[in-house]
């Protein structure tokens, strides 16, 4: 169990590696165009030109180029944006995390309930208008590109019904932080949460609702109902708490996703200043130190959300446990 | 048992010994000379079917299926016909910005971008929608530009580029997996691992850094030069990035097949692998594959708006319905329509694919066919 | 040892499958009866119908295209038709159920210890540690070695005999007056076969059990069975007592199915006989008897679909006359002598 733990947690040091390596191919060694060019940004002087070509080592061999690229992102973690002078990297990466976690965590709420719900009610009437109606609906939800629902729902909460009784508690778009005024930040926050988690609550009902169906066909469920079990306990018990497993890991590998940089459109739209925020800023500015520190901090988070999802995984499929 | 069937002399002499204890017009019938005994008989109720015409057949059955196929092809008509709409209907060049235009509605002469009557006063509110079918159905841009001519354009682009897309991300993925898969050993260690870290990468971030790189300098390999706002660019970048959610598990599948007793049995009477990989693998793969193509369509249209809308996927001029909406952001309040006739054109779109793709995957799907025992 | 008051009644039992192709009939008219305390065997080839009756029995056929009629009354009560709660008082409590394949019978993700306890606390109000304490002594009383620890084990690191030990514990556990047992024996080993098959016959003795046994075997079905039913394509075709049947098969196709076995006593032939051709599908039966085309002694009345007849208890569905069907039966076995 241990070995397995050490080996699995050295495959993602290998992983984490690999996605390094990765992205600093993408933005040092693309074919075609001056790096340091990209790295100072639009209508750099030539005194930053060359600033940056001796700041990353630019005229050095590429394994070097990538060591320093990696001692300033987690050793000194001195990173400097070339567009707005002086800002250093890697702690506006760090103060931007609360606001994605917030984001992120709240609508995972939304979703694992709104998704459990739909799977099971759906899986349990399969074939009645209840399920199709939830079934058209899911579809609806997962084919929804979230920043324009979240366009949408600025539309409808901000402006054209902002001052009907509906929506008139709705705050300004931003972020409220928790320890200010948890009330404001449970207010500015509910909408996105929501926006963000329609397009899972439709790809995780549908997803739960195939696999309990699949699930009540198996032999065991046949096993259970000769038990006379009531069928709600068979439902719960045998077939949704077997299906329980690929609902997890698909949870794991979401949330480890919008927290690496998925949540991006979200943030966007809700002017929620997070790490996607922040990536998008820099896109607007082609601010590449800064897009590369959220680029990699980001795909850390996913591979470590991989990682939780396989010792997790351990402990709810008993099959897996033993595997090792 | 052939041997029991075939044999007439024995049957007669169970005959004849028979006779001896039945009434003599007991006449027994002879057992058909077919090895299945018990269908000889019987009419069959249809011919042998193969599995591409039952998934034909299934698909066809699918009202939903076919009703979403229709709004694909009504949406791309549509699309196709965008230069005739922008000089005959809409009469106004939709890539032109038209700030002092004027316009005829209702017998009042109106400016197409009319000053603000909001706030101070300043800047200018686009036309709004006249809902007649003519210039400024759904009104203008804060350029002001046709909106719906430019809806008409950006479909074309945005099919363009996510159809371009599914190709070679389905065509990159079925090599790779199938070579992964087929040939194993170093190769598929190799394979493997890079998908497993392009697998690791957050799909977005991925087609973000690609973009940021490529899209602020044109790039040339070898003969080929690519300029920094040519369409090939995102479609390129989407049709990468998710090769590996489709390599993998075609890999998967071709593993699984080579374990198959088929191709056990293909081997054992020495076919070459060849033969094997083109008769017994391949076409298995490809129903997979055909799985795959509304589900990638549907994903690269969602990824070359959200790319589109971050102004890192299609470059101004071109359009797509990412760029639209990304333009209609600003007139959110004022002008709602420029932000969401191309969002709906995207929902409609997305889920026609995933509704089409449901339908062709239970079609293809044997496993979702009915089960008597 | 069979009492008089039947503690089972199947009367007229029908199982279809509505599909593309029209329904499709899985059972047709089935009955028997069951005496307390009785072990009935039933054979016939796979596909036959033998499990759909029992599944039907106990309302376990869940496909929503399944169409079940005829009558299936239990001490009285018919269950065809019962509520799901009214059902499910008497599954698992007065009917316990021993499936085919016990590699995929237990659910992967509890215990066996807490599947039985599961059963045991939804038919009777007892704590939690006395329920474990009875699975305890259940998997002692099937065999499973040290039971106190193999309670908290997953299915899955258990063998296929001990996982089958677990299920007939599980279905034995509310002491059921009826055991229905669906080829139990099938999947597992030859050696483990015959351990279960013990325990099965000692159930009756110990729990003073009755037993349904399906099977394909009859080996199986000679050792343990007071009585057999013969199926053919969803159909009764023979009945009687297992030393009557055993000894005078009277429908042709029991006669195929003996005389593709090797008998136990008397000389030995130089080759088995089989039965010509395949079972009919289901979905392309043909017209009156459904063995007809199988059958070397098809004439022209079997046209028709032949009724369950007979005396003493011992009954076939076959149009050739009473007598002299033993001469015929040992035509058939000469035959399969070489010349």
């Amino acid at each position: 169990m241990l070995t397995a733990l050490i080996s699995r947690l050295g495959q993602m040091v290998l992983v984490m590696f690999g996605i390094s390596v990765v992205a600093f191919l993408i933005f040092f060694a693309t074919p075609g165009a001056d790096p340091s060019a990209r790295i100072a940004g639009r209508n750099a002087s030539q005194e930053t030109l060359v600033q940056v070509r001796h700041d990353f080592g630019l005229d050095r061999p590429l394994p070097v180029q990538y060591a320093l690229m990696m001692k300033r992102l987690f050793i000194s973690r001195d990173l400097t944006s070339f567009v707005n002078r002086g800002q250093k990297v890697v702690p506006t990466v760090l103060e931007a995390i609360p606001i994605t976690l917030s984001l992120v965590l709240g609508a995972a709420v939304f979703w694992v309930l709104g998704g459990l719900i739909v799977g099971v009610v759906a899986g349990a009437t399969r074939g009645t208008w209840l399920d199709r109606t939830l079934m058209i609906l899911s579809l609806i939800g997962v084919s929804i590109p979230v920043f324009w629902l979240g366009e949408v729902a600025n539309l409808v909460t901000q402006s054209r019904w902002h001052d009907s009784w509906l929506f008139s508690w709705v705050p300004p778009l931003g972020y409220i932080p928790f320890t200010e005024d948890p009330w404001g930040w449970f207010k500015a926050l509910v909408i996105p949460w929501f926006t963000l988690a329609t397009l899972y609550i439709g790809l995780y009902g549908r997803v739960l609702r195939a696999s309990i169906i699949e699930t009540m066909q198996e032999d065991f469920i046949r096993t259970a109902r000769a038990k006379g079990i009531g069928e709600r306990r068979v439902l719960l018990h045998h077939g949704l708490r077997t299906s329980l497993v690929a609902f997890v890991t698909m949870f794991g590998l979401d949330f480890g996703a919008l927290v690496g940089g998925g949540a991006l459109l979200t943030e966007v739209v809700f002017g929620l200043q997070g790490v996607g925020k922040l990536t998008y800023g820099a896109l607007q500015t082609l601010d590449l130190p800064m897009i590369l520190a959220t680029v990699i901090y980001a795909s850390f988070f996913v591979v470590m959300a991989n990682f939780i999802v396989d010792v997790v995984f351990v402990f709810i499929d008993p099959r897996v446990r033993d595997a090792h | 048992m052939s041997d029991q069937a075939k044999s007439d002399p024995r049957r007669n002499d169970a005959q004849s010994s028979a006779a001896v204890a039945f009434p003599a017009d007991l006449k027994f019938i002879p057992i058909m000379d077919n090895s299945s005994g018990g269908q000889a008989l019987v009419r069959s109720r249809r011919g042998a079917e193969g599995p591409w015409r039952t998934a034909w057949r299934k698909l066809r059955a699918d009202r939903a299926a076919i009703m979403a196929f229709g709004v694909l092809v009504l949406i791309t008509a549509a699309s196709l016909a965008a230069p005739l709409y922008a000089r005959h209907v809409a009469q106004s060049d939709p890539f032109a910005t038209n700030l002092n235009g004027e316009i005829v509605i209702d017998g009042q002469i109106r400016q197409v971008l009319e000053p603000s009557t909001e706030g101070l006063g300043l800047g200018f509110t686009p036309l709004g929608p006249t809902w007649d079918f003519g210039p400024y159905m759904l009104g203008a841009d804060n350029q002001g530009r046709d909106v719906a001519a430019r809806l008409l354009y950006g479909g074309r682009n945005s099919l363009l580029i996510a159809g371009a897309a599914a190709l070679i991300c389905l065509g990159l993925a079925t090599l790779l997996g199938v070579v992964s898969g087929f040939f194993g050993g170093l190769v598929d260690t190799l394979l493997s691992r890079i998908l497993d870290v392009l697998w690791a990468f957050p799909i977005f971030l991925l087609a973000i850094s690609l973009s940021i790189v490529l899209i602020t300098q044109s790039i040339t390999i070898g003969p080929i030069e690519i300029r920094s706002g040519s369409l090939w660019l995102p479609t390129f970048i989407i049709g990468i990035v998710y090769v590996p959610y489709v390599a993998r598990p075609i890999r998967g599948h071709v593993l699984s097949l080579m374990q198959a007793e088929f191709v056990t049995a293909a081997i054992g009477i020495g076919a070459s692998p060849w033969r094997i990989l083109l008769y017994d693998i391949l076409p298995n793969v490809i129903t997979r594959v055909i799985v795959f193509v509304p589900l990638i369509l549907a994903l690269n249209m969602m990824t070359e708006s959200s790319l589109s809308f971050l102004s890192i996927g299609v470059q101004p001029p071109d359009a797509s319905w990412g760029t639209i909406i990304q333009d209609g952001q600003g007139l959110l309040y004022s002008r709602p329509i420029v932000a969401l006739a191309p969002g709906l054109a995207i929902v409609i779109t997305v889920l026609a694919l995933n509704i089409l793709g449901d339908g062709v995957r239970d079609a293809l799907d044997p496993k979702s066919s009915i089960r008597v025992v | 040892m069979p009492t008089d008051k039947p503690l089972l009644v199947v009367e007229n039992l029908c199982v279809s499958f509505r599909t593309e192709g029209g329904a499709v009939p899985a059972v047709s008219g089935v009955s028997f009866s069951l005496a307390q305390r009785e072990i009935l065997g039933v054979v016939g080839e796979s596909g036959s119908g033998k499990s759909q009756t029992l599944l039907a029995i106990l309302g376990l056929i869940s496909s929503p295209n399944a169409v079940v009629t005829g009558s299936v009354r239990f001490l009285g009560q018919e269950l065809l038709g019962l509520k799901r709660r009214a059902l499910d008082a008497i599954r698992g409590r007065q009917i316990g159920m021993i499936f085919q394949d016990p590699m995929t019978a237990l659910t992967p993700v509890h215990t066996i210890g807490d599947q039985i306890i599961e059963q045991i606390r939804a038919h009777e109000r007892v704590s939690r540690a006395a329920a474990r304490k009875r699975a305890v002594d259940l998997l002692d009383a099937v065999g499973l070695p040290s039971p106190d620890s193999a309670v908290d084990r997953y299915p899955h690191q258990l063998s296929g005999g001990m996982r089958q030990r677990a299920v007939i514990a599980m279905a034995l556990s509310c002491n059921p007056a009826l055991l229905i047992a669906d080829e139990p024996t099938t999947a597992l080993d030859v050696t483990v076969q015959a351990q279960i098959l013990e325990l099965i016959g000692r159930l009756r003795n110990e729990f003073g059990s009755a037993v349904i046994l399906v099977t394909h075997d009859l080996g199986v079905v000679a050792e343990v069975a007071d009585r057999v039913l013969v199926m053919y394509a969803g159909r009764v075709v023979e009945e009687g007592g297992k030393g009557q049947l055993f000894r005078e098969p009277l429908h042709p196709y029991a006669w195929g199915l003996f005389g593709s076995i090797p008998p136990m006593h008397g000389p030995r032939p130089a080759r088995l006989t089989a039965i010509p051709g395949s079972p009919p599908k289901l979905s392309q039966m043909p017209q009156g008897c459904a063995f007809g085309p199988r059958c070397t002694f098809r004439h022209e009345a079997c046209a028709a679909q032949p009724a369950l007849g007979g005396a003493g208890g011992h009954r076939s569905a076959c149009f050739l006359p009473q007598d002299g069907r033993q001469d015929l039966r040992r035509t058939l076995a000469g035959r399969a002598v070489p010349a």
